[in-house]
């Protein structure tokens, strides 16, 4: 497969890849599960926004598609986790 | 015509890697709960959909594009409606969780607001906690 | 394979190997539920990377709402922490 990137789409690509390691970075350190949950849900916005760029450099129409799924589905699991905590599901 | 829609749509990009960017660092250099969410929520949230909205800039370039352009609007208005809303559950469930703010002073701003609004059912609920 | 997805495709294990080894030792089952969606978000990653956007969709729909709630009903259910 021949991609050919330019200098602009490197540095985002590398932005976006520090800015996962420290959400990730959070979520090992966090001493409550309240900052875990949110490191994870960070990592997921994060990660739609790199699907989405990355959709347009491979030049695939259907790769959009799962951006759509995280941003439609990203946030159930974090509602239930919070109802936990509140004290009923 | 190419060649604005380039700078609009990179600058834009950039714009939103860098809001994420600063996200991570706000979850990592932040004192507490409810301060990392208020970083790692909201400049998650406008990051993303800055970067969308210049990928679907980018993509207005080639001809016969506008269906990518399209389902970036749709993809932005999807996060723009859930992302608050778990950002939202997950500070009340730290609260319900009774995890304490960090201040200097003794603040309860949330307790006072149920206590003067007469809201009887959720200042029972938490006296009984 | 391009430079910059090799870097990508570096990072994403090292995260998922993390992940995987926190939900393992950890005691909590709450963390654990919410290390298996971290999982299942950079396997989505790796599907995607390696042109494959069927599987990716399927993982992505599953790994990131059926599981956890799934999970955490379960856990509701019975108890938070294992015990010995």
């Amino acid at each position: 497969m021949a991609l050919h990137f330019n200098l602009m789409d490197i540095i985002v690509l590398v932005i976006i890849t520090l800015a996962l390691i420290l959400d990730f970075y959070r979520f090992l350190k966090g001493p409550l599960a309240s900052d875990r949950v949110m490191a994870a849900d960070t990592m997921t916005v994060s990660s739609a926004a790199m699907l989405v760029f990355l959709g347009l450099l491979f030049d695939r129409y259907i790769y959009l598609d799962i951006a759509l799924i995280y941003a439609v589905l990203g946030f159930v699991g974090v509602i239930v986790v919070a109802r936990y905590l509140e004290g009923g599901v | 015509m190419v060649q604005i829609l380039t700078y609009l749509g990179y600058f834009l990009v950039l714009l939103g890697a860098i809001f994420l960017f600063l996200g991570g660092l706000g979850i990592v250099r932040l004192p507490d709960i409810y301060s990392r969410l208020q970083a790692g929520t909201k400049a998650s949230t406008l990051g993303a959909m800055s970067l969308i909205l210049g990928v679907g800039i980018l993509a207005l370039r080639q001809p016969g594009h506008w269906n990518w352009f399209i389902k970036a609007i749709v993809i932005i208005i999807f996060i723009a409606l859930s992302n608050p809303i778990s950002s939202h559950a997950l500070a009340r469930g730290s609260y319900r969780h009774k995890i304490k703010p960090w201040t200097k002073e003794d603040i309860d701003a949330y307790k006072d607001y149920i206590e003067h609004e007469g809201i009887e059912k959720e200042s029972e609920e938490i006296k009984n906690e | 394979m391009n430079t910059i997805l090799t870097i990508l495709i570096v990072v994403g294990a090292i995260i998922l190997v993390g992940a995987a080894i926190f939900a393992v030792v950890k005691r909590d089952l709450i963390l654990a539920t919410v290390a298996t969606s971290v999982i299942s978000l950079i396997l989505s990653i790796f599907y995607f990377i390696l042109q494959a956007p069927d599987v990716a969709l399927t993982e992505a729909a599953i790994g990131v709402a059926l599981t956890t709630i799934i999970f955490i009903v379960t856990i509701r259910n019975t108890k938070r922490f294992e015990d010995d």
